[in-house]
């Protein structure tokens, strides 16, 4: 009795190939190859050629000639045999291009850790401090993460009016942190939670301040945590529309896109190139980075998303 | 360690009083409020006080340059008789819940999927939340030009099969522009359901399945009466997530289209664009701005139950 299952688990992997890679994992040879091929493969592959299409359509408009590009007849559309450089040539070189991309990371930058440093502070004394009312701080902190910059850009403009921070990276700095702590403070809450904390007691009995904690025992523990609130905090600012597009007057101050949506869109029948060349230029740092941090990156989304 | 060793004379020092500074710096509730101090002066000054502040706009007639007196609800009256207005509050309707059921349905689908095991398992993984990635404006203008008038690759695609005779005018057609947007909105937000269900999905315990296929249960019971209950939290979430973003969209309506044709696109948020920054009537602009409010309190509602919900379910508080 005991023999059979064992004997057709072989038969099976020998015949489905994603048995074979781990033909360790339970239930997967109850289902043929055919079956999922129909059930599995081909809805996936729909659904990842559809998500990836616009990236490639970008990347191939970037490259193409201007005269491939408006001539479907007598070129097929989907490749091109003589890609060029000259758009985003024209982009790094005879733009304010350089300058937008400048402008954009300097932003994240300053942003970002700027509302990192305030957030570590805030969830370690949450999680850790728990001073009178710190749970109804920490609710507070994730009703803030639920208010949408589309209702305060209005506001906001005559409060960075009358800071005299108007048309300056700093009105941009300032304002998205309150984009980014209500997110990092409760992804940082999660992480800190996890670290025992028998080590900060340990620190304590040993005459450690609070601060010596933190610095010393709680941040290095939390790195990856960190890490996954920083790219995730950078990301979003890069993405950011609406205030800079608000708050941002002159051309060379702009970020990438609200450079790219305003300076860009023109009557020119040959935008195209240049304009797509754009968008991917602006891509690829987010997609690199990405590239890099899969994990964090996955981590930092669900982690916000499930405390 | 070597300096605490070596350093043992402080320990000598004599046993004070604890001063008023001793207990701002040691006192649990003050170092609390220290700790807090940058986290909470960003929020009151740029998210609370500008949450009232537009509120109060919005019973004024502000506009850009001009300081606004206080007018009642006089804004609000005219936004009732305005039919831009109106328009733009039943596309903001239809846009968010045709977008989230769909990107429900494809997210939770796209989450089954992936969770079953298959080759290059994590490079798939990593390759959908690129939509997620990339800043919205920039793969909008991607959607734009796929959607252009007269080079549009799907209109040639489908010329290509015979399908149709003539360019399609996506952005041009009040219908289809709608259907543009609705589907960029879509695509841009599958990914992070379909991730977040998925982190959902991994922990469900798979001796579930095995004991309920024992039992003999199809795919759609397994599904229905394991899956399905086990996500619901998680789904409360990432839906109140889903929902506010979708109806409080900007950019991606602004990017392609900017409200046209004919206002057939205009969300409440590009319409408070529109009569705030660049027809100067920020008063009018901040009261359409309000106007979202309860329904952004409708959605948190929601999300608190679901939340609520969680715990009950795991059967203690697990903060």
């Amino acid at each position: 009795m005991t023999d059979l299952p064992a004997q057709k688990v072989d038969l099976k992997s020998i015949l489905s190939t994603s048995a074979r890679v781990d033909n360790s994992e339970g239930m997967s040879y109850l289902q043929s190859v055919p079956r999922r091929i129909v059930t599995l493969y081909i809805p996936l592959s729909i659904i990842v050629i559809i998500l990836l299409f616009p990236f490639y359509w970008m990347g191939l408009t970037a490259i193409k000639p201007d005269d491939q590009l408006l001539d479907l007849d007598k070129y097929n559309p989907f490749w091109t045999w003589n890609p060029t450089f000259k758009h985003i040539h024209k982009l790094l070189f005879e733009s304010y291009y350089p300058h937008w991309l400048w402008n954009t990371m300097y932003v994240a930058i300053g942003a970002t850790v700027l509302s990192i440093i305030a957030s570590v502070l805030a969830a370690y004394a949450i999680v850790r401090l728990r001073y009178k009312g710190a749970n109804v701080v920490g609710g507070l902190i994730f009703l803030a993460y639920l208010v949408p910059p589309s209702i305060l850009f209005i506001p906001l403009a005559t409060v960075v009016f009358q800071y005299g921070l108007f048309d300056s990276p700093m009105a941009l700095i300032l304002t998205y942190p309150t984009i980014l702590i209500p997110f990092s403070t409760w992804l940082l809450m999660g992480y800190f939670k996890t670290i025992p904390f028998e080590l900060e007691e340990c620190a304590l009995i040993d005459g450690a301040s609070r601060w010596q904690i933190l610095i010393k025992i709680v941040l290095p523990l939390a790195i990856p945590g960190l890490i996954s609130a920083f790219i995730f905090c950078f990301t979003l600012c890069w993405n950011e529309f609406i205030y800079a597009l608000t708050f941002l007057q002159s051309t060379p101050n702009k970020t990438v896109p609200v450079a790219i949506v305003n300076e860009f869109v023109d009557g020119d029948i040959y935008r195209w190139g240049s304009l797509m060349a754009g968008a991917l230029c602006g891509s690829l740092p987010l997609v690199i980075l990405y590239a890099f941090f899969v994990e964090h990156y996955v981590s930092a989304m669900t982690g916000a998303v499930k405390e | 360690m070597a300096d605490i060793a070596l350093a043992p004379r402080r320990a000598k020092t004599e046993i004070r009083e604890a001063t008023a500074w001793d207990q701002l710096r040691h006192n649990k509730n003050w170092l609390g409020f220290w700790f807090m101090l940058p986290a909470m002066a960003f929020l009151i000054f740029f998210l609370a006080y500008p949450l009232g502040l537009g509120v109060w706009l919005s019973f004024t007639d502000t506009r850009i340059g001009r300081v606004g007196h206080f007018i009642g609800t006089e804004n609000y009256e005219w936004l009732w008789d305005d039919s831009i207005f109106w328009l733009s509050v039943f596309n903001t309707l239809l846009y968010t819940s045709i977008a989230s059921a769909v990107k429900f349905a494809v997210g939770l689908y796209l989450a089954l999927l992936l969770n079953e095991r298959m080759p290059f398992k994590a490079l798939l993984r990593a390759a959908v939340l690129i939509p997620f990635i990339v800043p919205t404006v920039l793969s909008a203008l991607a959607f734009w030009w796929i959607f252009d008038s007269q080079f549009s690759i799907i209109s040639w695609s489908l010329k290509q099969l015979g399908l149709i005779t003539q360019n399609i005018n996506f952005l041009g057609d009040t219908t289809w522009a709608r259907i543009c947007v609705i589907f960029a909105n879509i695509w841009r937000g599958v990914p992070f359901v379909a991730i977040t269900l998925l982190a959902g999905l991994q922990t469900v315990q798979p001796s579930l399945y095995e004991a309920a296929t024992l039992d003999g249960a199809s795919r759609w019971q397994m599904f229905r009466f394991i899956t399905y209950p086990l996500l619901t939290p998680i789904i409360a979430v990432v839906m109140t997530f889903s929902v506010l973003f979708t109806f409080t969209d900007f950019q991606l309506i602004w990017a392609m289209t900017r409200g046209g044709p004919v206002n057939a696109t205009h969300l409440m948020a590009t319409l408070s664009y529109q009569r705030a920054i660049i027809a100067g009537q920020l008063g009018e602009g901040a009261a359409i701005s309000s106007a979202m409010i309860p329904f952004l309190l409708a959605a948190i509602m929601v999300s608190w139950f679901g939340l609520q919900r969680r715990k009950w379910q795991q059967g203690e508080n697990n903060d």
